[in-house]
């Protein structure tokens, strides 16, 4: 075979271009989740400079008005005006969704995780419990909780706490049972770095991002939550502003005043979406490889 | 029967896109197959091979479409016919084998159904007669015990039982024309000669034609008596096994021949052809084969070369196929 | 098929475990309670022999466990108690109330089945970006959506601006109930459909590329027949699993849409029963609700592995 053979073939490749090398702000889901959100806690943390009246003060004589110049979205039945309500709303549900995520996040990502990694009768108790807790449908429990623990924020946070850490805890067990396979915590162990370093240093920030980004889709789920509690009358105590309340108030008078129980419920949709995209773009920017 | 069973005629494959744009994946591929004749179709992936093959059964993937070109069988052209005429066709004339047994099994239905399928719509048989016949079409295909394993789904076999098991499915309606897209690449080496013999043995009983498309020359070499080389979409080379074998017309298959291991010659070093085939996108407007070929002339490049009559029998696409027959240094 | 069924009983066997497990977290939910929870029930008003005679039937004066036996031993005798608002035996008053749910439930899948099957597999037929990012959207907007607000805007649309249909109740007929019962049915499907819809149309989407498609094809196949006969079965198999996880969720939801139509379920039973403090009644119906999660877990076993021969859980642990 002559040697003039190779004459200028080079295999045309065209440049890779995957989501990962993508900067953040080119991620248009994270970028919209980051402005929809944005703009919603500016306007919780700015809401008593935003609100034209005082949330909570009734004024009878002005009760269910219709949309006006005074009152952009009306007034609900104790005269309140319902715009200023929303506004004040927005603090108490993006508040109470935000904390309510924090302690389940941390007490079932650690369960989860020392059951995964160590294993043994210990994952099986864990296990056994986390399915006691799946078998109840999550709003069962947590309005049985709220009834036990008696009406208000506490409450809520210690019921949602109770029955949500359940899937940071199913979540993280998954993650570090894979995890713990892997060659570079095999190498770490064998070492000779300690359990304890390796869940922390090598393991833990790997893992971590599922569970935060799963945290993003509770948030949701826990507004959700506060919402629903809210429209059963036992959430936040009346008269605080808070979107659930607000439509149970509003459903009374779906006929003649309808904005009252559909504005408040745009309300979460729009949070729930802003949120939403924020955790898709999370999920994008943390696990390139992982495609949904 | 007068003519050849299977007639393609300058049947051109690819993909339509906006602006009236194409771009072509098989290139003018001609070939005719008569009654009896077990052909086969040789190359690399991405030769296009089973795409040809693909367009004769009416089987191919969605946005690849046949672009130009004639594929008449007994004399019709398959390509406009009606849609429900050439599905009729589908079973009791030609039948398909595909390449992994396991993905082409459906895998929530018994075999025994799945054999029975065709013949239960083609030859309108009853159910308990249709599964009568696949049981026989199993003992045909050489599956022991054929009563009990009917009722089996296809994870409960071995592989080699799969390809038989479609192998019956293929034969149930008794088709005049095989086409077989790399049936045994999938399988063990040892079980790859068992099934070949069973499709030649059947074809030898019924004289169904056989259109074989794979890329190991010992296979082609095995069951076919005359082959077709396929390279960037288009047909290279022509002619009988043994003459092609003996005496290449083509650089191409010159270069496959002479990089097929010889285990007649243990010591002989491996030879590789250097460099990729085209992009398909990026075929060169003379030869595709010229950037690797060892007889490339400057006229190589410039247009391609057409499939030419070079000795009876014998056609190659190549400016210099004469010079194949020159006895090397 | 028969042998594969043999998991069963030792499915069975393990949920003994889980079931345990909810009477334990029911029966402690009396026990969270601050003070005697013989006053817990009967309120503050009751008076000392009332509550003496509660707490010696309930047991209060016996070690824990023994009380955890006492009340299982109701659980399994039926005994539940009688309301306290009403004085009826609990255990009545839930099965009056459990068909209502149930039919609720399974009008809800069955709409659910309606709407996304057909929407599933237009989407499968045309994979396109354009309809990828519909199907996304959608998908966001309902899981953005809270139930109780859908519920109440389809009031809303159907029943107050076009009279359609009733705002709430339930009716007396059985032909009354499935009118009564369509919006929040509805509702309810609404909150299945999008993970419905998204499941069934990947793995149509998947079938349709298959091998073994192209393999029917190549026997002549097409058309409806085809669909029937190889893709339905196989694009089903996933999609029975999601509905079935969903099912657990959809009891949760169906107790607000009882609220916010009015319909006499169990949901709208255990409501009542926290606001007037009933506590036998919100026991008997966390108990029910959460056996009946079990249950359905079962039964989506029993039929994913009916419907999918390669599937044997007999032998594999639960992850």
């Amino acid at each position: 075979m002559s040697a003039t053979v190779l004459t200028g073939i080079r295999a045309r490749r065209r440049p890779v271009r995957s989501r990962a090398l993508k900067p953040w702000y080119r991620n248009g889901t994270l970028v919209a989740g980051i402005v929809i959100v944005g703009l919603l806690v500016l306007i919780a943390v700015f809401a008593p400079l935003l609100a034209p009246y005082d949330p909570i003060k009734q004024n009878l004589p002005q009760a269910l008005q219709s949309p006006s110049a005074a009152h952009w979205l009306g007034t609900d039945k104790y005269g309140r005006d319902i715009l200023s309500r929303l506004l004040y709303g927005a603090r108490v549900d993006l508040r109470v969704g935000f904390l309510a995520v924090l302690i389940p996040f941390v007490v079932g990502s650690v369960l989860g995780a020392l059951a995964g990694y160590f294993g043994g009768w210990f994952d099986a108790i864990v296990m056994r419990i986390v399915d006691v807790f799946f078998a109840f449908p999550f709003y069962v429990l947590v309005i049985a909780l709220v009834f036990v623990l008696g009406a208000g924020e506490s409450s809520i946070y210690l019921a949602i706490a109770a029955v949500s850490w359940v899937s940071y805890a199913k979540i993280m067990r998954g993650e570090l049972l894979v995890a713990k396979k892997q060659d570079y915590v095999v190498a770490a162990r064998l070492g000779g770095i300690s359990n304890r370093r390796t869940l922390l240093r090598h393991i833990g920030p790997n893992v971590l991002s599922q569970a935060v980004i799963y945290a993003m889709s509770d948030i949701v789920m826990d507004i959700m939550a506060i919402v629903t509690l809210g429209y059963l009358g036992l959430g936040i105590a009346p008269p605080t502003a808070e979107w659930g309340s607000m439509i149970l108030d509003g459903q009374e008078f779906i006929t003649t005043q309808w904005q009252q129980a559909t504005i408040p419920g745009l309300a979460v949709v729009v949070t729930s979406l802003g949120l939403s995209f924020l955790g898709d773009g999370l999920a994008d920017l943390l696990n390139p490889e992982r495609r949904r | 029967m007068t003519g050849p069973l299977l007639s393609v005629e300058d049947l051109t494959i690819g993909t339509r896109h906006s602006g009236g744009r194409t771009v072509p994946i098989v290139e003018n591929v001609s070939f005719d197959v008569e009654p009896g004749q077990r052909l086969g179709i040789v190359g690399e992936s991405g030769s296009g091979k089973s795409l040809t093959l693909r367009a004769i059964a009416g089987l191919l993937p969605r946005g690849v479409e046949v672009l130009a070109g004639r594929i008449e069988y007994g004399g019709r052209d398959l390509l406009t016919m009606p849609a429900r005429q050439r599905r009729a066709l589908m079973g009791p004339e030609i039948a398909m084998i595909f390449q992994e047994p396991m993905t082409a099994l459906n895998p929530v239905m018994r075999v025994v159904d799945q054999i029975a399928e065709a013949p239960r719509r083609h030859l309108g048989l009853s159910p308990k007669e249709a599964r009568d016949l696949a049981v026989t079409m199993m003992t045909r295909t050489g599956i022991p015990d054929p009563a009990r394993r009917a009722r089996a789904y296809p994870h409960e076999l071995s592989g080699g039982l799969r390809q038989r098991i479609m192998i019956a499915m293929a034969v149930s309606c008794g088709p005049r024309l095989l086409l077989c897209d790399e049936p045994t690449t999938a399988l063990d080496v040892t079980v790859q000669l068992q099934v070949l013999r069973l499709l030649e043995r059947l074809c030898d009983d019924t004289g169904t034609s056989l259109v074989f498309v794979t890329h190991d020359l010992a296979v082609v070499n095995q069951t076919c008596s005359e082959l077709a080389v396929m390279y960037a979409g288009h047909i290279v080379e022509t002619g009988t096994v043994a003459e092609t074998f003996r005496q290449p017309r083509h650089p191409y298959t010159k270069a496959l021949l002479e990089s097929a291991p010889d285990f007649d010659r243990p010591d002989r070093e491996l030879v590789s052809i250097p460099g990729f085939p085209p992009n398909v996108a990026d075929r060169p407007a003379g030869c595709p084969f010229a950037p690797r070929c060892g007889y490339v002339q400057p006229h190589c490049l410039e247009s391609m070369p057409p499939l030419e009559e070079v000795a009876p029998g014998r056609e190659a696409a190549c400016f210099e196929s004469a010079r194949l027959l020159e006895v090397p240094a | 098929m028969l042998d594969r069924l043999k998991f069963i009983p030792v499915r069975l066997l393990q949920s003994i475990p889980v079931a345990f497990g909810v009477t334990i977290i029911v029966f402690f939910m009396v026990h969270l309670l601050p003070g005697n929870p013989a006053v817990a029930i009967l309120g503050q008003t009751a008076t000392p022999e009332r509550v003496a005679a509660l707490s010696e039937k309930l047991g209060l004066n016996d070690p824990l466990w023994q009380q955890y036996l006492l009340f299982l031993k109701h659980v399994v005798t039926g005994d539940l108690g009688n309301s306290l608002t009403y004085g009826r035996p609990v255990k009545d008053m839930v099965l009056q109330a459990v068909p209502v749910t149930l039919t609720l439930l399974f009008y809800a899948l069955l709409i659910s089945l309606i709407i996304s099957v057909p929407l599933a597999g237009l989407a499968a037929s045309a994979p396109g970006r354009l309809r990828d990012f519909g199907v996304r959207v959608f998908t966001l907007l309902g899981q953005g959506m809270p139930q109780f607000w859908v519920g109440i805007m389809l009031i809303l649309l159907l029943a107050v601006k076009v009279r359609a249909f009733p705002v709430g109740g339930y009716g007396e007929t059985p032909l009354e109930h499935i009118y009564y019962l369509f919006l929040p049915a509805l509702t309810l499907a609404l909150t299945m459909t999008p993970t419905t819809i998204r499941s069934l149309r990947a793995s149509t989407i998947n079938v349709l590329g298959s091998d073994y498609v192209g393999t029917a094809r190549s026997k002549g196949a097409a058309g409806i027949f085809l669909f029937r006969r190889h893709v339905m079965r196989n694009a089903a198999i996933p999609t029975v699993s999601i509905i079935g996880v969903n099912l657990g969720y959809l009891v949760g939801g169906s107790l607000v849409i009882e609220k916010v139509f009015a319909v006499p379920g169990i949901g709208s039973l255990m409501l009542n029963s926290i606001f007037t403090r009933d506590f036998p009644t919100i026991q008997a119906v966390a108990l029910f609700v959460a056996l009946f999660v079990v249950v359905v877990g079962i039964v989506t076993d029993v039929v994913y592995t009916a419907i999918d021969p390669r599937v044997d859980l007999s032998s594999k642990e639960r992850a």
